[in-house]
């Protein structure tokens, strides 16, 4: 059941990168990995994905800004956006939403969620078309 | 007339006096006083100046003297009609300070001197004593003459009459302890007594110029004829009695008690100033008359001073011999009862309480009832003492001296008292050295040269002494000091006594500085009218109320002060904010301004404005008491404020501090959330994978196993990097310290840092070789840490880590540099906090801790660590004290 669909994440753990990788492959996804956040958006503008999964905590930019610059880019703005983040608490959860994040999942997670969440948000895609 | 006839005629009088004084104190105590303190009563009692002395003496005196005796009674006319100012000034005084005596007088003006009040009571002790022998010989004379046996037959009188008067004057002089020492019963007794004299002196005049001499044209025909017409008036001697009699009226204790103690009213004052002298020329009248009478008809030889009795005697007028014998009777007493309780008063206040307090007996009672019982006692005591001593003195010095130079020595005496009292009363810069040096240097020249000499030619001082001075010193000798002789003895002594006294007080007063107690009554005494202008609540000048207004509101504020004057207005039905100044205002306004500044100070504040009040000594000092009250209180109130002020920062501080910490609480809770649930992250991940996926490649699922125990582990060191801290930054680590060589400590760190596959550490091994003492797990710690951070961060081709130790201060610094790009300057400041890590976590691995549990470490060994900018590569310097506490300031760091 591949769908070719493309999905960018956008995180600086490379444990986190390669189990995240590892799920959503098996689940026929095509996954890309940007690690750095200064240049986060320019990756997601060059890869053009279908959706994107995002770390908070980056080495040099805040996944908070990086969503930001999307949500204010025609090109990006409705682009699904998933925030993955090590920080749970639900004020957290409010300033992801209110910034125009898709879903808020929290680390660490189950697997099975993650990959329902990913296929909500592409279906939710598909319904959009 | 029987000898038992003429005693039991004195017993029925003495009787008689006893009945009218019972009778006036108890209306007294009733509070019927009425006219019995009227200004005819206070008149009256003043009539003791006129003593035996006057009454049988006087024409004594003009029988010897001539017109001398005039000036006895010219000086308290002198006083009473020209200087009744003076005398207002001493009532005011007196009551506005309640003085008890004139030694208490002195003692008060003079800042409640103990020893001026005793050296006064000792003087006037001293010169009334034969005085008060005086008036026991005139009765005994006079009963000697009235009975016509011989003195030394009468000797049991004098002790009868001494014993009576003692008895008649505990009972009605010291039955209490009045606050006034007014007595009610006595001064009525003594102003009957006034009467009797007056009476039986102008009865015995009127007898002798229409009985005897046939008429007024041939009394003066007699009197022409008698040697009285040939008298010359000495007119220094004349002046000098003038001046006596004028300081004895103001100074003698009996004085001073029936004038100023006595007194209830001031206005009576204005009636006394022209009827008393009325009453001593009533008193003077016949004088002459009686004298040339007794020259003329009685035998030569016969004594002049019982003229009086004599020659109504020798005409058989026994009736007006005997009212003659009452009148010379109560002259007598009525002197010894008042200047016994005078005396007694005196040496009760000034000598035995005094002596009792200093004896330490009487601390923390004041007019208990154990000082009560002592005052009583002690009085009743002085005036059997006081009496027992005139008897003595009576009977030693044999009635050998005459009446009326008896009379005089001690108005000499007591003259020494005047430039104490009017420099006190009018100069304020009068002190008490002063006074005490002019009393004591006038009463010594006094006893010296006239009281000594007095009592019995060669008795006190013999013969020897009196002709060639004491130990041949002739400018000593009594009569002629500095050799000037030939003077009358009296003026002798009183020029020498008042020229040396008043000279002493005035020198003594310009010399000596007053204390302030002296001050505040010398001030008080000399201005005590100024401060008062009449009776309270008798005038109501709109200004008066204008300015109690002005000050009440300096004290209950303007608005408060103003709705008191408003309400009390409108209560006397008045309009706008002035009320009249009644009594009753003025009380209301003294207990609300009380609340404020407390009793004293308010009677003291309204009576300054009122004018109806004087100050006393006692009350200023609770003035002063209050305000030192109030000032405390109110000190105490600014500390309190100051301390809430004090109190409030603090907490408003530890309550900034406890914010602060309660987000630097938040935001590391936060991170140590994250560093957790990153490492947890991955092994769930992984984890679920494996359980999972029952395809997975061998090789596959050993990496993922990897993986997990990795960041297992890297959770286990988070975890002790955690706790490490926590136990640093509590304090609560125990240092193992240990004596070691530098080298030692590092050869340890570089060996537990692992294989170095790529880093190449230089080191100068003979510079590590120093001993320091410190704890080596702790320090090499820190070395690893350091290291392992060259390890992870170096990013150079070949790293290369050069540790280099050199002395500093007290202690080493070991500096770690690689030749790595080092810290971004923007990080420097902050690679010592806690999850802080400097570039990309992939190579790191640790959680941000190291750095910061380096730092803690290294306060707590005395030392601290910091990053060396400007160096080529990543620069640590860590500075190590050779012993713990070595180091200067660099301890405890934080």
């Amino acid at each position: 059941m591949t769908n070719g669909k493309r999905v960018l994440l956008i995180e600086d753990e490379p444990n986190i990168i390669e189990a995240v990788r590892f799920i959503l492959s098996r689940d026929g996804w095509h996954v890309a990995t940007h690690s750095q956040g200064s240049d986060a958006v320019d990756a997601v503008r060059a890869k053009a994905p279908d959706l994107v999964i995002l770390d908070v905590m980056l080495p040099d930019r805040s996944g908070y800004d990086i969503l930001a610059d999307l949500r204010a880019d025609d090109a990006t703005r409705a682009l699904p956006v998933m925030v993955l983040t090590a920080r749970g608490q639900q004020k957290d959860r409010e300033a992801a939403l209110s910034l125009g994040a898709t879903r808020f999942m929290v680390k660490p997670f189950a697997n099975a969620d993650l990959l329902n969440a990913v296929r909500d948000m592409a279906a939710g895609l598909q319904t959009g078309d | 007339m029987t000898f038992n006839m003429l005693i039991l005629g004195s017993l029925a009088y003495v009787a008689l006096l006893f009945a009218v004084a019972f009778w006036a104190e108890r209306r007294a105590m009733r509070g019927r006083a009425g006219w019995l303190r009227g200004p005819v009563i206070y008149t009256l009692s003043l009539s003791i100046y006129c003593t035996a002395w006057t009454f049988y003496g006087a024409v004594g005196s003009a029988a010897r003297n001539g017109l001398e005796f005039v000036a006895i009674y010219s000086g308290p006319t002198l006083v009473l009609v020209g200087w009744w100012v003076l005398l207002r000034k001493l009532v005011r005084i007196g009551r506005a300070q309640r003085i008890t005596s004139i030694a208490d007088l002195i003692s008060s003006r003079y800042g409640k001197s103990p020893f001026l009040g005793g050296l006064v009571t000792l003087l006037a002790v001293v010169g009334i004593t034969p005085y008060i022998a005086l008036q026991l010989q005139s009765i005994t004379l006079s009963f000697a003459a009235f009975s016509g046996r011989g003195p030394e037959d009468v000797n049991d009188i004098a002790l009868l009459s001494a014993i009576g008067l003692a008895v008649f004057t505990i009972v009605f002089g010291t039955r209490n302890l009045d606050v006034n020492e007014r007595h009610s019963g006595i001064v009525t007794a003594i102003a009957l007594e006034a009467l009797v004299k007056l009476v039986a002196l102008l009865a015995v005049g009127a007898f002798v110029v229409w009985g005897v001499a046939g008429g007024p044209a041939a009394t003066y025909a007699m009197i022409e004829a008698s040697p009285i017409a040939d008298w010359q008036m000495q007119p220094a001697r004349w002046l000098g009695v003038t001046f006596l009699s004028a300081a004895a009226f103001l100074c003698l204790p009996r004085m001073f008690q029936v004038l100023v103690v006595e007194n209830s009213d001031e206005r009576h004052l204005a009636t006394a100033s022209w009827a008393f002298p009325l009453y001593l020329f009533a008193m003077s009248l016949f004088v002459v008359p009686i004298a040339v009478a007794g020259l003329t008809y009685l035998p030569a030889g016969s004594n002049p001073d019982l003229f009086v009795l004599t020659v109504p005697l020798s005409r058989g007028q026994d009736e007006l011999a005997m009212l003659a014998f009452l009148g010379g009777f109560s002259s007598a007493t009525s002197m010894v009862i008042v200047a016994a309780i005078a005396l007694a008063t005196m040496i009760s206040n000034h000598i035995v309480v005094p002596l009792w307090l200093s004896l330490g007996r009487g601390q923390g009672a004041t007019m208990s009832g154990d000082v009560r019982h002592l005052i009583i006692g002690a009085r009743r005591a002085a005036i059997v003492g006081l009496l027992a001593l005139g008897y003595v003195y009576f009977r030693t010095s044999g009635g050998g001296a005459f009446l009326a130079s008896i009379g005089l020595i001690s108005f000499c005496g007591i003259a020494q008292v005047v430039p104490a009292l009017l420099g006190g009363i009018f100069w304020r810069g009068a002190t008490r050295v002063g006074a005490g040096a002019g009393l004591t240097l006038g009463f010594a020249i006094w006893a010296w040269t006239l009281f000594l000499p007095s009592v019995g030619d060669g008795t006190v001082l013999g013969a020897q002494i009196m002709a060639d001075g004491p130990f041949g010193v002739g400018w000593l000798r009594p009569q002629a000091l500095f050799g000037i002789d030939g003077i009358d003895p009296l003026l002798h002594t009183l020029v020498w006594s008042m020229a040396f006294n008043t000279a002493a007080f005035l020198a003594g007063s310009l010399l000596s500085r007053a204390s302030p107690l002296e001050r505040v009554q010398g001030a008080a005494m000399v201005n005590v009218f100024r401060h008062a202008a009449g009776p309270r609540g008798a005038s109501s000048a709109p200004v008066e109320a204008e300015d109690l207004l002005l000050m009440a509101q300096r004290i209950l504020g303007a608005r408060e002060a103003q709705r008191l004057f408003q309400s009390a207005a409108s209560a006397q039905g008045k309009l706008g904010y002035l009320p009249d100044v009644t009594p009753d205002f003025v009380e209301m306004l003294e207990r609300q301004l009380a609340g404020s500044v407390g009793a004293a100070t308010a009677h003291a504040m309204v009576g300054q404005i009122t004018g109806g009040a004087i100050l006393s000594v006692e009350q200023l000092m609770r003035v002063a008491d209050e305000t030192a009250q109030i000032m405390e209180y109110s000190a105490r109130l600014e500390a309190q404020s100051d301390e809430l002020t004090r109190t409030a920062r603090q907490l408003r501080d530890a309550n900034d501090k406890l914010t602060r910490l309660s987000i630097q609480k938040d935001a590391f809770l936060s991170q140590i959330s994250h560093e957790l649930r990153t490492p947890m992250t991955s092994i769930r991940a992984f984890s679920e994978i494996l359980r999972d996926g029952a395809d997975m490649a061998p090789d596959q699922r050993a990496r993922f196993s990897g993986v997990i125990h990795d960041e297992a582990r890297r959770l286990t060191r988070l975890l002790d990097d955690l706790l490490d801290l926590g136990v640093l930054e509590a304090g609560q680590v125990s240092l193992r310290l240990d004596a070691v060589t530098l080298g030692d400590v590092i050869d340890r760190a570089v060996a537990s840092a692992g294989e170095l596959t790529r880093l190449e550490i230089r080191r100068d091994r003979a510079r590590e070789r120093v001993r320091i003492e410190t704890d080596p797990d702790r320090l090499s710690q820190v070395f690893i840490n350091l290291i392992g951070n060259a390890v992870k961060y170096c990013d150079a081709d070949r790293p290369v880590l050069t540790i280099r130790v050199r002395p500093s201060g007290q202690g080493w610094d070991v500096d770690f540099s690689d030749n790595g790009s080092g810290v971004p300057r923007a990080q420097q400041d902050m690679i010592f906090e806690k999850f802080a890590r400097a570039g990309d976590t992939d190579a790191a691995g640790g959680a941000g801790l190291g750095l910061a549990i380096c730092r803690e470490i290294m306060a707590r060994l005395g030392g601290d660590i910091a990053y060396l900018p400007g160096q080529s590569g990543a620069a640590f310097r860590v500075h190590v004290p050779t012993r713990l506490g070595a180091s200067s300031g660099k301890a405890a760091a934080e």
